[in-house]
C-alpha cells in the first residue's frame, strides 16, 4: 500500500482543491488562434465573457482579458463582440510566447 | 442485547426496506419505479406524506435522473437513498460508476431481477452481476429482516471516513420483495444510536457555497491513477469493516449475520455449498437431510460479493475437497457462473479442488430443495475423485 505522504491529494474522497491539481487541465495548448483586444474599440459591455465556453475571460475592471491558460481559441467572443473589439490572431505570431501558450 | 424490543410488523421485502430507509433518516431520496421494486418508492412516499419522514422526496423523469439526484445531494453531505432493478439499474449505469468514483456514500438498495438482453420480469442476480465493476459495494441478502438490518448496517460502511463509497443492497426480486415476513422493526433511538458513531469521525468533505472545491473533476496523469488507486483501497478496507459493523449491530440489536459471509455447518465439513440470496435458506435445508445422510456438508452464504470477501473465504474452505457453487445469472465468456468463476480465483490460496458450478434459478425459476441435494451429490462424489460436470445448467437438465 502506497503511503498517505505519497498522496497528491490531501482528501479521502475525489475532491481538489479548484486552484491546485485536477480542475487545472490547461486547454490554452489546443489553440490556434487567439482572442487579441482592441481597448479602443471596447466599452466594456461583457458579452464575450457571457459567450465565453470555459468562462476564461477575467474581469480587468475597464475590459475582459482572456486566461490564455485555458482559452481554446474557440473565437465565439470574436463573433460576439457587437463592436469588433476582438480579432483571432494565429498563435505563429506569438510564438515568442511559449511553446505551450 | 441493548436495544428495545421493536414492534413487529407483517410486510414485504420492499417495505421493509422503506422502512429500513426511514429509520436512517436520510436527507434526500428519489426513486424511479420499476418491477419488482416500485412498492419502496410508494411506501417511502407515503412515510413523507404521513409526516413519518422529514426526508425529502425527489421526483425524476428516469433511473439516471435518480441516480444523479442522489449523487449530488450526497456531494452537499447529504444522507442519500434510491432503489432501483434491473433495466433501471443498466439505465443509470453511468451514473452508478460516476458515483463510486465521487466516492458518494448512497445506500441503494436492488430487488434483483434479471437483466436486459432477453425481456423478462422476472427475478435473477443478472443485474448486479452487470454493474459488478462499477466501484459499489454489493451486498447480498437472505431474507426480510436482513434487508432492514443490513440498510442501517450499509450506511455505517458508506459514511465511514476511511471508505466513502456508495452501498448495494440486493435482495431476491419477487420473492423476497413480494414475500411478507414477520419484520422487527427496531426503535429509532436505537437506529439513531446505532448511526451516532458516523458523527465522531473527521467530517467528509462536501460541497460549500463560495469554496473552489471541485468533486469528480478531470483527472489527469497521475492524479487519475492516485484517485483510481485510493479507490480501490478504500473498497478493500470495507471488507473487515463490515464484520466489524456487523458485530457490533449484533451486540446492540441482538441479530447478526457474519458479516462478508455466513457459515453454516462449516467447520468439520467436508464440502461446501456456496450460495447467495434467498436460496441460502433453501440450501440450509438441504444441507441439513444431507448430514442426516452421513453427507458431511456445510455452505457458505457469500454476502458480501464485492469487495470479493477473499480473506474469510479462504480461511473458511480451506482443507475443503470440493465446492460446489450456485449462480441465479450467468458469466458471459467463461461459460459458469460468475461467482464459481470468483471462487476459482482462489485457487492459489485454497489448492486445487473440484469446484462445481450450477446454474440455477434464472428467469424466477425455483432452485428448489431436491435441486440443491443433487448438487450436493455431486459435489461429494467429485470430492471422492470421481469425474464430474464442470458446469450444470439445471433447468434444462431436470
Amino acid at each position: 500500500m502506497v503511503h498517505n505522504d505519497k498522496f497528491m491529494f490531501p482528501y479521502e474522497g475525489a475532491w481538489s482543491d479548484g486552484r491546485e491539481k485536477l480542475l487545472c487541465l490547461d486547454t490554452g495548448s489546443w489553440r490556434v488562434t487567439r482572442p487579441v483586444l482592441d481597448k479602443e474599440k471596447c466599452n466594456y459591455c461583457s458579452l464575450c465573457a457571457l459567450y465565453c465556453p470555459p468562462q476564461c475571460l477575467k474581469d480587468m475592471g475597464d475590459h475582459y482579458a482572456p486566461d490564455l491558460d485555458y482559452c481554446k481559441g474557440c473565437g465565439i467572443c470574436a463573433r460576439e463582440c457587437p463592436r469588433g473589439a476582438i480579432s483571432m490572431m494565429p498563435e505563429g505570431e506569438f510564438a515568442d510566447d511559449s511553446a505551450k501558450r | 442485547m441493548i436495544a428495545q424490543k421493536g414492534k413487529k410488523m407483517v410486510i414485504t421485502g420492499n417495505a421493509t426496506a422503506a422502512y429500513g430507509a426511514m429509520l436512517c433518516r436520510p436527507d434526500v431520496a428519489t426513486s424511479y419505479p420499476i418491477t419488482p421494486m416500485s412498492e419502496v418508492a410508494e411506501q417511502l412516499s407515503a412515510f413523507r406524506a404521513n409526516g413519518l419522514m422529514e426526508t425529502e422526496m425527489v421526483e425524476v423523469e428516469g433511473e439516471n435522473s435518480a441516480m444523479n439526484v442522489v449523487a449530488g445531494a450526497s456531494m452537499a453531505g447529504g444522507r442519500t437513498f434510491t432503489a432501483t432493478s434491473s433495466w433501471g439499474l443498466s439505465f443509470m449505469y453511468d451514473a452508478v460508476q460516476h458515483a463510486a468514483g465521487f466516492r458518494a456514500p448512497i445506500v441503494m438498495v436492488i430487488a434483483n431481477r434479471e437483466a436486459p438482453g432477453i425481456l423478462a420480469v422476472s427475478g435473477g442476480q443478472q443485474d448486479i452481476i452487470s454493474v459488478r465493476d462499477a466501484g459499489w459495494i454489493q451486498i447480498i441478502v437472505e431474507e426480510g429482516q436482513e434487508i432492514l438490518d443490513t440498510i442501517i448496517m450499509a450506511y455505517r460502511l458508506a459514511e465511514d471516513y476511511d471508505i466513502q463509497l456508495p452501498v448495494m443492497v440486493n435482495y431476491d426480486g419477487f420473492y423476497l420483495s413480494y414475500m411478507a415476513t414477520a419484520i422487527e422493526i427496531p426503535e429509532q433511538t436505537d437506529v439513531d444510536h446505532f448511526l451516532a458513531t458516523l458523527k465522531e469521525q473527521p467530517k467528509r468533505q462536501v460541497l460549500e457555497p463560495g469554496v473552489a472545491l471541485g468533486c469528480g473533476t478531470h483527472g489527469i496523469e497521475k492524479g487519475f491513477v492516485e484517485l483510481r488507486y485510493r479507490q480501490c483501497v478504500a473498497m478493500e478496507r470495507a471488507a473487515a469493516k463490515l464484520d466489524e459493523i456487523d458485530r457490533e449491530f449484533g451486540e446492540l440489536f441482538g441479530r447478526s449475520y457474519g458479516g462478508q459471509i455466513e457459515e453454516y455447518r462449516i467447520d468439520d465439513a467436508d464440502i461446501v455449498v456456496v450460495a447467495s440470496g434467498g436460496v441460502a435458506g433453501t440450501a440450509k435445508v438441504a444441507v441439513d437431510t444431507k448430514r442426516e445422510q452421513g453427507i458431511k456438508v456445510g455452505l457458505i452464504k457469500l454476502r458480501l460479493f464485492r469487495p470479493f470477501p477473499r480473506q474469510r473465504l479462504v480461511e473458511a474452505l480451506n482443507g475443503k475437497k470440493a465446492i460446489g457453487v450456485i449462480d441465479r445469472s450467468v458469466g458471459f465468456g467463461w461459460d459458469c457462473g460468475p461467482m464459481a468463476m470468483e471462487l476459482r480465483a482462489l485457487t492459489p490460496e485454497i489448492g486445487i479442488v473440484p469446484i462445481l458450478s450450477y446454474i440455477d434459478g434464472l428467469a424466477n425459476l425455483d432452485i428448489t430443495i431436491p435441486h440443491i441435494e443433487r448438487a450436493i451429490d455431486e459435489v461429494q462424489s467429485a470430492a471422492l475423485g470421481k469425474s464430474y460436470q464442470e458446469v450444470t445448467w439445471i433447468p434444462l437438465e431436470e
